[in-house]
C-alpha cells in the first residue's frame, strides 16, 4: 500500500518543482539550522569539557595579598603574605591531596640562536599531580631539586618545538635569565586552558630555584600563589573554609582583620564556564528550531493549497474506492517526503557550513549521529503534525461535492 | 426481487438552495435486476445525475431506500461506501476523469491499489483491460495524449479493472461526436453481453436504444419504464 502511494507523492511533488523546492527551502533552512547550532554549541561545550578535563580536578588557589603597614590588604606593592611553611600547613588538613606554592611569570628563554618567551612556573612535585600533568619524555624532578635548588627544567611541548625543532631537548640546556637550566623531560600536550591561553607554552622549574635564579624575589621562602587539590568536589568547600582558618591563625589575624589573601575555587570557575556553554547551546537550538517550525509552517502552508488545487483528483480517488485513511497517507506521506527531503539537504548543508566554519575560524563543532538523528526524528515530526490538518481535511472531503469542483 | 442488483424505495433528494430546499428527486421506486441494460432519459434538470450519484454511492439520499446487491446503504459507514464504489460498482463519467499525471495503465490500475492488489497483478489486470478496450499500446502515455473517446473507453477500463457487477454511466458519450459514440456503445453492449449490469443516461434516443430498459425522468419523478425489445 505504502509503495505506490511513494510514488505518486513523488509524482506530485515533481508536478509542482519551483514550489516545492521552495516550501523544501523552508526546512533545508531549519534543519541546517539546527544543525550548525548544535554542532557549534556541542563543539563549545566540547572544548570545555577538553580544557577542565587537562585542568585538574577539584582545584583551588590561595593568592597573596600584601604586607602593608596598617595591616590592611593592598592590590601591589609590598612583599607576599603566603609561606611555603603556609603551604605544608595546608597539607596536613583533612581532605587536602595536593598542596603545591607555586610562583609564576613570563621570562624569555634562550637555547642556543633560539628565543621564545614563556610562561616560567617555579613550583613543588605535587603541582604536576594536582594538574594531573604527565612528563612523556625524559622524567620530573623530585623534591630534592626543590630543597636544593638545582637549575632544572620541565618544558611544555610547544616550548620544545620552538627551541628545540626537531631536537631532543632531554639533556640539553637552555637559559633563563641568563641562568642555564637542564632540561629533564618534556611535558605532555594539554592545550589551551579557560582562558584561552596555551597551557603547553610553559617551563615548570623547582620553586626554590625559581625564587632565586628567575624572578629574584627578596623574601625566600614566601610564595605569591598556592595551588590546593581537595580529594573530592564534595570535599571543597569544608577544605577551602579550613585553609581560611588555619591562615588567618598562622597570620594572627584578629576577627575585625580582614583576609590577607585570596582564593578562588578553580573548579567551580570551569563548571559555571561549561553551564554557561551548555545554556548557550540550548539557546543556540531553541532559536535554530524557530525557524524548523517556520519551514514546518510553509509546509501547511502548501499542502493546504495543494488540496484544494487537486480537490477535483480528490474526487475522483474517492469514486473509484479511496477510502478516508486511503487519501490521508497520501497527503501525510507527501508533506512527510518534502519534509524529509528537506532534512536531508539541510543536513549536508548544516553540516557543510559546521566544517566550514571549523576549516575558516578553528571553532571546534561536533558533529554527532545523535544530532542528525535528532534532526530526521524532528523533520519526521514537523512533516506529519503540520500535514495533518491539511490531510484530515483533504480525507473528510465530501466525494460528490469534491468531484463537482470547479 | 433477492437477485436485484438495485432497488430503490421512495428514494429522494433535496439540495439545499437560497430560495429554500429544492427538490430534485421525490420518490423513486426502481428495481434493476442482475444482467439488466437500462438507459435514464429526461428533460435537462429532472434529476438523473442526481439519482446516479445516490446509486453510486457519492452522494446520500434525503429520503428513501437503497438496496445495492442487497445491502442497505444507509446503514454504511463512508469507508464502507469506499468498499462499495471501489468492488461492486464502476462509475463512468461524462468529462471522463483520468488523473492527468498518470499514465493510462497506473489510471486504469488505481482501483486496485485501493483494494490492496499487488503490483504484479495490477499491472497485468490493467494491461489486460486496455488491451480489451484496444489501447494495449497507450499503456506508458499520459491521458492528454488520446482522443476523448480513447480517454472514456480507458475510463471504462478503470471502472471494470475491479470485476464489478455493476456499472453506472452518466451520459458517457456526452463529450464525443457520434461514431465514438457508436464505438463506446459497443463496447458497453459486449460488457451487458458478459453478464454486467449497466445503467447508462443519455439524451439521445440513438443511444438510448442500445439498452434493453429505457427509464424516463420528468421533475424528480420516474414517468416511464418500459422494455426496447433491444438485444433480445
Ligand atoms: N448541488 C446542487 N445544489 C443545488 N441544486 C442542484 C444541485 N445539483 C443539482 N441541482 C438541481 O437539481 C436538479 C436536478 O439536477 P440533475 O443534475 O440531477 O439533473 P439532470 O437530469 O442530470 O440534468 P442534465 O441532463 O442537465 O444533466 C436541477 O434543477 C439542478 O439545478
Ligand atoms: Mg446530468
Amino acid at each position: 500500500m505504502i509503495h505506490p502511494m511513494l510514488g505518486e507523492a513523488w509524482l506530485a511533488m515533481g508536478a509542482n518543482r519551483l514550489r516545492t523546492a521552495l516550501t523544501m527551502l523552508g526546512m533545508v533552512i531549519g534543519v541546517g539550522a539546527v544543525v550548525i547550532m548544535l554542532a557549534i554549541g556541542q563543539g563549545a561545550q566540547y572544548a570545555v569539557q577538553q580544557t577542565i578535563s587537562t585542568m585538574g580536578a577539584n582545584l583551588f588557589i590561595v593568592l597573596s595579598g600584601s604586607f602593608t603597614t596598617s595591616g590592611v590588604r593592598s592590590g601591589s606593592g609590598g612583599g607576599p603574605t603566603l609561606s611555603v611553611a603556609d603551604a605544608e600547613a595546608i597539607a596536613e588538613l583533612d581532605g587536602v591531596v595536593n598542596v603545591a606554592p607555586t610562583h609564576q611569570g613570563t621570562r624569555q628563554l634562550v637555547y642556543g640562536a633560539q628565543n621564545w618567551s614563556s610562561q616560567v612556573i617555579g613550583t613543588t612535585p605535587a603541582y604536576l599531580d594536582a594538574r594531573a600533568w604527565s612528563v612523556v619524555n625524559g622524567g620530573a624532578f623530585g623534591d630534592s631539586d626543590v630543597r636544593s635548588a638545582t637549575r632544572v627544567a620541565l618544558i611544555g611541548k610547544t616550548v620544545a618545538e620552538n627551541l628545540f625543532g626537531d631536537e631532543d631537548p632531554v639533556g640539553k640546556t637552555l637559559r633563563i635569565q641568563q641562568s642555564p637550566f637542564v632540561v629533564v623531560g618534556v611535558l605532555g600536550a594539554k592545550g589551551q586552558n579557560l582562558d584561552g591561553r596555551d597551557q603547553d607554552d610553559s617551563v615548570i622549574i623547582p620553586l626554590s630555584t625559581a625564587q632565586r635564579k628567575v624572578f629574584g624575589t627578596p623574601f625566600l621562602g614566601s610564595v605569591r600563589m598556592i595551588m590546593v587539590q581537595a580529594d573530592s568536589a564534595d570535599n571543597m568547600e569544608r577544605v577551602m573554609d579550613a585553609t581560611t582558618a588555619l591562615l588567618r591563625q598562622r597570620h594572627r589575624l584578629r576577627d575585625d582583620m580582614p583576609d590577607d589573601f585570596f582564593m578562588r575555587n578553580l573548579s567551580a570557575a570551569a563548571e559555571s564556564e561549561a553551564a554557561t556553554t551548555r545554556t548557550m547551546s540550548v539557546l543556540l537550538g531553541a532559536i535554530a528550531s524557530i525557524s524548523l517550525l517556520v519551514g514546518g509552517i510553509g509546509i501547511m502552508n502548501i499542502m493546504l493549497v495543494s488540496v484544494t488545487e487537486r480537490t477535483r483528483e480528490i474526487g475522483i480517488r474517492m469514486a473509484i474506492g479511496a477510502r478516508r485513511k486511503d487519501i490521508l497517507s497520501q497527503f501525510l506521506l507527501e508533506s512527510v517526503m518534502i519534509s524529509f527531503a528537506g532534512c536531508l539537504l539541510g543536513l549536508l548543508l548544516g553540516v557543510g557550513i559546521a566544517l566550514a566554519i571549523n576549516a575558516l575560524t578553528g571553532m571546534v563543532v561536533v558533529i554527532s549521529g545523535s544530532a542528525a538523528l535528532l534532526a530526521f526524528a524532528v523533520a519526521a515530526g514537523v512533516g506529519i503534525f503540520f500535514g495533518w490538518y491539511p490531510a484530515r481535511k483533504a480525507a473528510r472531503l465530501d466525494p460528490i461535492e469534491a468531484l463537482r469542483y470547479q | 426481487m433477492a437477485g436485484d442488483v438495485i432497488r430503490v424505495l421512495g428514494l429522494g433528494k433535496s439540495y439545499p438552495t437560497a430560495a429554500g430546499e429544492f427538490p430534485a428527486l421525490r420518490g423513486v421506486d426502481l428495481a434493476i435486476a442482475a444482467g439488466e441494460y437500462i438507459a435514464i432519459m429526461g428533460p435537462s434538470g429532472s434529476g438523473k445525475s442526481t439519482f446516479m450519484n445516490l446509486l453510486g454511492c457519492l452522494d446520500t439520499p434525503s429520503v428513501g431506500e437503497y438496496f445495492l446487491a442487497g445491502e442497505n446503504v444507509a446503514t454504511l459507514d463512508k469507508d464502507a461506501l469506499a468498499v462499495l464504489r471501489n468492488r461492486t460498482l464502476g462509475f463512468v463519467f461524462q468529462g471522463f476523469n483520468l488523473l492527468p499525471r498518470m499514465s493510462l495503465q497506473d489510471n486504469v490500475a488505481l482501483p486496485l491499489v485501493y483494494a490492496g492488489v499487488d503490483k504484479a497483478t495490477r499491472r497485468a489486470r490493467a494491461r489486460a483491460l486496455l488491451e480489451r478496450v484496444g489501447l494495449g499500446q497507450y499503456a506508458e502515455s499520459l491521458p492528454n495524449r488520446i482522443s476523448g473517446g480513447q480517454q472514456q473507453r480507458v475510463a471504462i477500463a478503470r471502472a471494470l479493472v475491479n470485476a464489478p457487477r455493476l456499472i453506472l454511466a452518466d451520459e458517457p458519450t456526452g463529450n464525443l461526436d457520434s461514431h465514438t459514440s457508436e464505438e463506446i456503445m459497443r463496447l458497453f453492449g459486449e460488457l451487458n453481453g458478459d453478464g454486467i449490469t449497466i445503467v447508462l443516461v443519455t439524451h439521445e434516443p440513438d443511444i438510448a436504444a442500445h439498452a434493453k430498459r429505457q427509464v424516463r425522468f420528468l421533475d424528480g419523478r420516474i414517468v416511464s419504464d418500459h422494455l426496447t425489445g433491444a438485444g433480445a
